[in-house]
C-alpha cells in the first residue's frame, strides 16, 4: 500500500462513517462539514506531488489485487492524472462548501447524498489514476452507478428518475462497450497495463482487432463525456441537486471520456481513423451543443447544452493534437502538440469557470425560486455579487479577456487554423471545415453567454413573477464561486506558471513521444494581430449582432421539428423495444402446452436430426447385429398392431387396454432377451399403471366427456414423425458404431466380488447401490406426493377460507 | 356390496394370501442369487395386501396389519441409507457392501451380506410406497 492508493480509496473508506456522524450529529453540525476534511486533505497531499511530477519523475505503485489473473490494483500519477486529481479533489471541496449551504440539514437526507458524492469521488479518482485497464473500468462503472444514485437523489419526482435512468443507460452501454474495447487490447498486447501498451504501440496498430477496439474504446469516451449523439443524457441529469451538476456534470464526470481520450491517444493517436473520429464527433457536438444551448430558457439546461458543446471543444482539440504522433520526429508534430496543450489548458478553465457558473445558477435557484430566465430579469442590483461571478463565467465560456477563456479560445483557432492546412487524413480537402465549423459554434457560443448574464441580471425585475423575494445569498454560499472566479481571473495574467506545472507535464503524458521542449510555448494573451484575433473580433460583432436581433431567429431553431430530435427517438426506441419484446413474447409464451411441445420437439428434430444429416456423420453397419428369430418378428408386428390401436382408438378405454397390450408384450420381449429381473417388474408395474389408469379414467368428469377419435393435426403427424426418424437414425448409427468395448465383463465376476450370483441384483445393490438408494428415495418421495396431494386439497381448503 | 356373499372370494384370497406371501419372501431373499430381489419382492408382498384390501373392507385389514406404510417407506430409505453409512465406519467408502459365510445351526454354511440389508430397505421402501398410493387413492372416494 502506498500513499497513492490511500487518495484513491479515502472516500469510500470515509463514505462508511457519514450514516454515523449523520445519525448522531445531525442536527447540531451539518454532516457536510466533516466529508469537506476529506477532498481538502487529498487536494493538498496532491499538490505536494506537483514538483516533482513536473520534473518528470512519475510514480508508479502496485498492490496485488487478483496475482492469478495479473489483475493488480496498479496506480500511477503523470501529469495527466494529478491535473485531473487536482481538479476533482478541489472542485470536490468547494462543492462540498457550497451543499453546506445549498442543502439544508433539516429537510434533506445528507447521509445519502455525501455518501454517493464520496463514492463518485472515490471512483473518479479511482478512474483518473488507475494504470490497470480493467481496474479503470471498475472505477468507471462505479463513476457511473454513483452518478446514477446522484441525479436521482430526489427520487420523489418522476423526472429525476426519468433522467437517472436515461443517464445510466447510456453510460453504462457505453461503459460495457468500452470493457469489450479493453478486453481487445489486452487480446492484443497481453497486457493490462496501460504503460506497457504504450511501449508496444507497435504491435497493435498493425492488428487486426485495431479498429474495432478503438470503436469500443471510444463508445465509452463518447457516451460518458456526453458527446453527439451520446449527449441527450446530460440535460435530463440537470433534475440533480444543483452541486451535483456543478461538480459531476460539469467539471468531472463528463471529463472522464476526455480523460480516456487523452489516456489511450499515445495508443490509438496518429491513425486517420482516431483524428476524424475524435476531432469530428468532438466538432459536431460544439456546433450541436451551442446551437441548442441558445434556444433552452431553463438556466440548468443552458449550461447543460454549453458543457456538451465546451466537451465537444475539448474533444475536437484532443484529435488534432493526435496528429502530432503521425509526424513524430519531424518539426511538424510540434504544431499539432500545441492542440493537446490547448485541450488540457481549456479543461482546466471550463472546470473552473463551470463550475462557478453552476453555482451561481444554483444560488439564483434558491434565492429566487427559478431557473426560468422569462420569469428571471433586473437581479443585478438584489444580487450583485452573484452578477459579479455570473459575469465572469460567462465572458470567459464566451473567450473574452481578461478571462482564461479568451486563451484557450485563442489556442483552440490556432489549433483548428493548422489543422486545416495539414496535409494528411484527407484534410487537404475537407481541412477548411474545421476553422469554419469552430468560428460558427463560438459566435453561438458568445450569443448564449449573453443570455445568460444578461436575461437573468439585467431588463425588468419581474418580482409578481417570483415565488420568494430575493436577496443575495450567504457567504458561504458565494465563497465557492468566489474562489473559482478568481482562479478563472488569476489564470488569465499568470498562465505560463500554470503552463510549466500542470500543463506542460499533462500534454507530455498525452504525447510522451515527443520532446519536452515542444509544449514549453509562452502563453500570451497578446499574441499579434493575426487570423486568430480578427476570428476573436468577428465572434463578438456577429454575436452582439445576433444577440440583438434574436427575437427573429431564435423562433427558427426552436421551430426544428420536435419528433426529430434525439431525445425522442431515444423515447420512441425505448417504446419500441419494449413493445417489439412485448409483442415477440407474447407471440411466442402462448401458455399452450402443446405449443410448448411442439417447440421441443421441433427443436430436437430440426437441431439433432439435422445436425445428424448435415454433418455427413451417419453410417449404419449390421455387424454387431443378431439374426431375428420369428418369435421377435411376431413380437414386433404384435407391437406394431398394438401402438396403432393406441393412435387410433375410439374411445379411451381401447386405447388403456392397448397401452396395456403394449407393457406385457414388452415384458415377453424382456422374456426373450434374457432378462428374468425386468420382466418380472415390467409385469408387475404395468398391471399396476394399467389400474391407475382405469382409475383415472373413471373419474372422468361426466358432461363434456368428448369420446371420439384423437383429431388430426398435420403439424403433429410431421413432428411426431420427424423424432421418430430422428431417434431411429441415432440408435441405429450408434449401435452400428460401436466405439468401446462394453465395460459388463468386470460384472461378471459379481460372486467373487460381491457374493451375489444374481448379476443384476448385485449391480442394483453393490457395485451401483448409490442409485437404488436415491430410486427408492424418488419412490417415497412420489408415494408423499400422493398423499399429499389427496389429502391436503388445497383447493377445498381454499375455498372455505373463502367463504369464512 | 358388502352384504352379497362372497364366500368362495373370501376362502380362496386366504390361501392365495398365504402363497403370495411365500413367494414374495421368497423372491426377495433367493434375490441375491437367483431373479427376484427387494424390488419384485416388496412388489408382490404388496399385492397380496392389496387381495386383502380387495376382499374385505380396509378398515378391518388395516386393523390387523396397523402399520403406517408412509413410516414404512421413509424407514426403507433410513436403513438404506444406514448400510452405507456402516461401511463408513469401517473406513471404507459410502456404500461399500461386504459378505461372508457363517455356519448356522439349522442352515448350515450360509452367505450373510450387507447387501441383504439394503435389499431389505428397498423392500420396505417399495411396499410403503405401493400401500401409501393405493391407501390414499381408495380412501379419496
Amino acid at each position: 500500500m502506498h500513499t497513492l492508493h490511500f487518495i484513491v480509496l479515502c472516500p469510500f473508506l470515509f463514505a462508511l462513517f457519514v450514516p454515523l456522524l449523520y445519525k448522531y450529529l445531525t442536527p447540531r453540525v451539518h454532516t457536510g462539514w466533516f466529508v469537506l476534511l476529506v477532498p481538502i486533505t487529498l487536494f493538498l497531499y496532491l499538490l505536494r506531488f506537483v514538483p516533482r511530477i513536473s520534473e518528470g519523475n512519475n510514480l508508479l505503485r502496485s498492490v496485488p489485487w487478483m496475482p492469478s489473473f495479473n489483475f493488480d490494483f496498479t496506480l500511477y500519477l503523470d501529469g495527466l492524472g494529478l491535473i485531473f486529481g487536482l481538479l476533482i479533489t478541489g472542485i470536490g471541496a468547494l462543492v462540498i462548501l457550497y451543499s453546506i449551504y445549498y442543502m439544508s440539514k433539516h429537510t434533506e437526507a445528507l447521509h445519502n447524498f455525501y455518501v454517493y458524492l464520496l463514492l463518485f469521488m472515490g471512483a473518479m479518482l479511482g478512474v483518473v489514476f488507475s494504470d490497470n485497464i480493467l481496474l479503470l473500468y471498475v472505477f468507471w462503472e462505479l463513476t457511473s452507478i454513483s452518478s446514477f444514485l446522484l441525479i436521482a437523489y430526489w427520487y420523489q419526482r418522476e423526472r429525476s428518475r426519468y433522467g437517472a435512468q436515461k443517464s445510466m443507460m447510456i453510460t453504462i452501454f457505453g461503459g460495457l462497450s468500452m470493457l469489450a474495447g479493453f478486453i481487445m487490447l489486452s487480446m492484443i498486447t497481453g497486457t493490462y497495463s496501460i504503460r506497457d501498451m504504450i511501449s508496444h504501440v507497435g504491435d497493435i496498430t498493425s492488428d487486426s482487432l485495431f479498429i474495432p477496439a478503438m470503436i469500443l474504446i471510444l463508445l465509452g469516451a463518447f457516451t460518458k463525456s456526453a458527446q453527439f449523439p451520446f449527449s441527450i443524457w446530460l440535460p435530463g441529469a440537470m433534475e440533480a441537486p444543483t452541486p451535483i451538476s456543478a461538480y459531476l456534470h460539469s467539471a468531472t464526470m463528463v471529463k472522464a471520456g476526455i480523460y480516456l481520450v487523452a489516456r489511450f491517444t499515445p495508443v490509438f493517436g496518429g491513425e486517420a481513423e482516431w483524428f476524424w473520429l475524435v476531432s469530428g464527433i468532438g466538432l459536431v457536438t460544439l456546433l450541436y451543443g451551442s446551437l441548442n444551448a441558445v434556444k433552452q430558457t431553463d438556466l440548468k439546461a443552458l449550461l447543460a447544452y454549453s458543457t456538451i458543446s465546451q466537451l465537444g471543444l475539448i474533444m475536437s482539440l484532443f484529435g488534432v493534437g493526435s496528429a502530432a504522433l503521425y509526424f513524430t520526429g519531424s518539426d511538424e508534430s510540434s504544431v499539432y502538440a500545441v492542440a493537446v496543450l490547448a485541450a488540457v489548458f481549456h479543461l482546466i478553465n471550463h472546470s473552473t469557470f463551470k463550475g462557478a457558473l453552476f453555482m451561481v445558477v444554483g444560488i439564483i435557484d434558491h434565492e429566487t425560486g427559478t431557473r426560468d430566465i422569462r420569469k428571471l430579469g433586473g437581479l443585478m442590483q438584489i444580487m450583485p455579487v452573484s452578477f459579479t461571478l455570473a459575469l465572469i463565467g460567462a465572458f470567459s465560456m464566451a473567450g473574452l479577456p481578461p478571462f482564461n477563456g479568451f486563451l484557450s479560445k485563442e489556442m483552440f483557432f490556432t489549433a483548428m487554423l493548422d489543422a486545416s492546412k495539414m496535409s494528411i487524413f484527407n484534410m487537404d480537402t475537407l481541412g477548411a471545415l474545421f476553422p469554419a465549423v469552430a468560428w460558427v459554434a463560438s459566435v453561438f457560443t458568445f450569443i448564449y453567454c449573453l443570455v445568460l448574464v444578461f436575461k437573468t441580471f439585467r431588463g425588468k425585475y419581474k418580482p409578481e413573477r417570483l415565488d420568494k423575494k430575493p436577496h443575495e445569498a450567504p457567504l458561504g454560499m458565494l465563497i465557492p464561486p468566489i474562489v473559482l472566479a478568481s482562479l478563472v481571473v488569476g489564470i488569465f495574467f499568470f498562465p505560463n506558471a500554470l503552463s510549466k506545472y500542470f500543463l506542460q507535464p499533462a500534454s507530455h503524458a498525452v504525447l510522451p513521444g515527443l520532446p519536452e521542449n515542444v509544449f514549453a510555448k509562452k502563453i500570451s494573451a497578446w499574441h499579434g494581430f493575426n487570423p486568430e484575433l480578427i476570428m476573436t473580433v468577428g465572434v463578438v460583432l456577429f454575436g452582439i449582432l445576433l444577440y440583438r436581433s434574436r427575437k427573429s431567429w431564435v423562433g427558427l431553431l426552436r421551430r426544428y421539428p420536435e419528433p426529430l430530435t434525439l431525445n425522442s427517438f431515444y423515447a420512441l426506441g425505448l417504446e419500441r423495444g419494449e413493445e417489439g419484446s412485448r409483442f415477440l413474447t407474447e407471440k411466442y409464451m402462448t401458455g399452450s402446452i402443446r405449443d410448448y411441445i411442439v417447440y421441443t420437439f421441433g427443436f430436437l428434430t430440426l437441431l439433432a436430426g439435422g445436425a445428424l444429416l448435415v454433418s455427413n456423420r451417419l453410417s449404419f453397419s449390421s455387424v454387431n447385429n443378431a439374426p431375428i428369430t420369428l418369435f421377435e418378428g411376431a413380437i414386433a408386428v404384435a407391437l406394431l398392431t398394438a401402438s396403432f390401436a393406441v393412435l387410433f382408438a375410439k374411445t379411451r378405454m381401447a386405447s388403456i387396454i392397448a397401452l396395456g397390450g403394449i407393457g406385457y408384450l414388452v415384458s415377453i420381449l424382456f422374456v426373450i432377451f434374457r432378462a428374468p429381473d425386468l420382466a418380472l417388474t415390467q409385469m408387475v408395474i404395468e398391471t399396476v399403471t394399467t389400474v391407475l389408469f382405469l382409475l383415472c379414467y373413471y373419474h372422468l368428469p361426466k358432461f363434456p366427456k368428448a369420446a371420439g377419435r384423437m383429431p388430426f393435426k398435420p403439424l403433429n403427424l410431421i413432428i411426431s414423425l420427424g423424432v421418430g426418424a430422428t431417434v431411429t437414425l441415432f440408435a441405429l448409427a450408434s449401435n452400428g458404431n460401436r466405439m468401446f468395448e462394453p465395460i459388463s465383463s468386470y460384472y461378471k465376476n459379481s460372486y467373487e466380488l460381491a457374493g451375489a450370483k444374481n448379476i443384476v441384483n448385485a449391480i442394483l445393490v453393490d457395485f451401483r447401490g448409490i442409485d437404488t438408494m436415491m430410486e427408492i428415495s424418488v419412490l417415497s418421495i412420489a408415494a408423499l406426493g400422493v398423499f399429499t396431494l389427496i389429502k391436503l386439497n388445497l383447493d377445498r381448503g381454499g375455498k372455505n377460507e373463502e367463504t369464512k | 356390496m358388502k352384504k352379497q356373499n362372497d364366500v368362495i372370494l373370501r376362502i380362496v384370497a386366504r390361501i392365495a394370501v398365504v402363497i403370495i406371501l411365500t413367494f414374495a419372501i421368497n423372491l426377495f431373499i433367493s434375490g441375491h442369487h437367483h431373479p427376484g430381489g427387494g424390488f419384485i419382492g416388496g412388489l408382490a408382498l404388496a399385492c397380496a395386501i392389496t387381495l386383502l384390501f380387495l376382499t374385505y373392507d380396509i378398515e378391518s385389514v388395516r386393523d390387523n396389519i396397523p402399520f403406517d406404510f408412509k413410516a414404512m417407506a421413509a424407514l426403507g430409505v433410513l436403513i438404506a441409507v444406514f448400510t452405507g453409512v456402516g461401511g463408513m465406519l469401517y473406513g471404507r467408502h459410502f456404500l461399500t457392501q461386504a459378505f461372508n459365510y457363517f455356519d448356522l445351526p439349522l442352515f448350515g454354511k450360509t452367505e450373510l451380506a450387507t447387501a441383504m440389508i439394503f435389499d431389505l430397505g428397498v423392500a420396505l421402501a417399495v411396499i410403503g410406497t405401493a400401500m401409501t398410493i393405493i391407501i390414499t387413492i381408495s380412501e379419496d372416494r
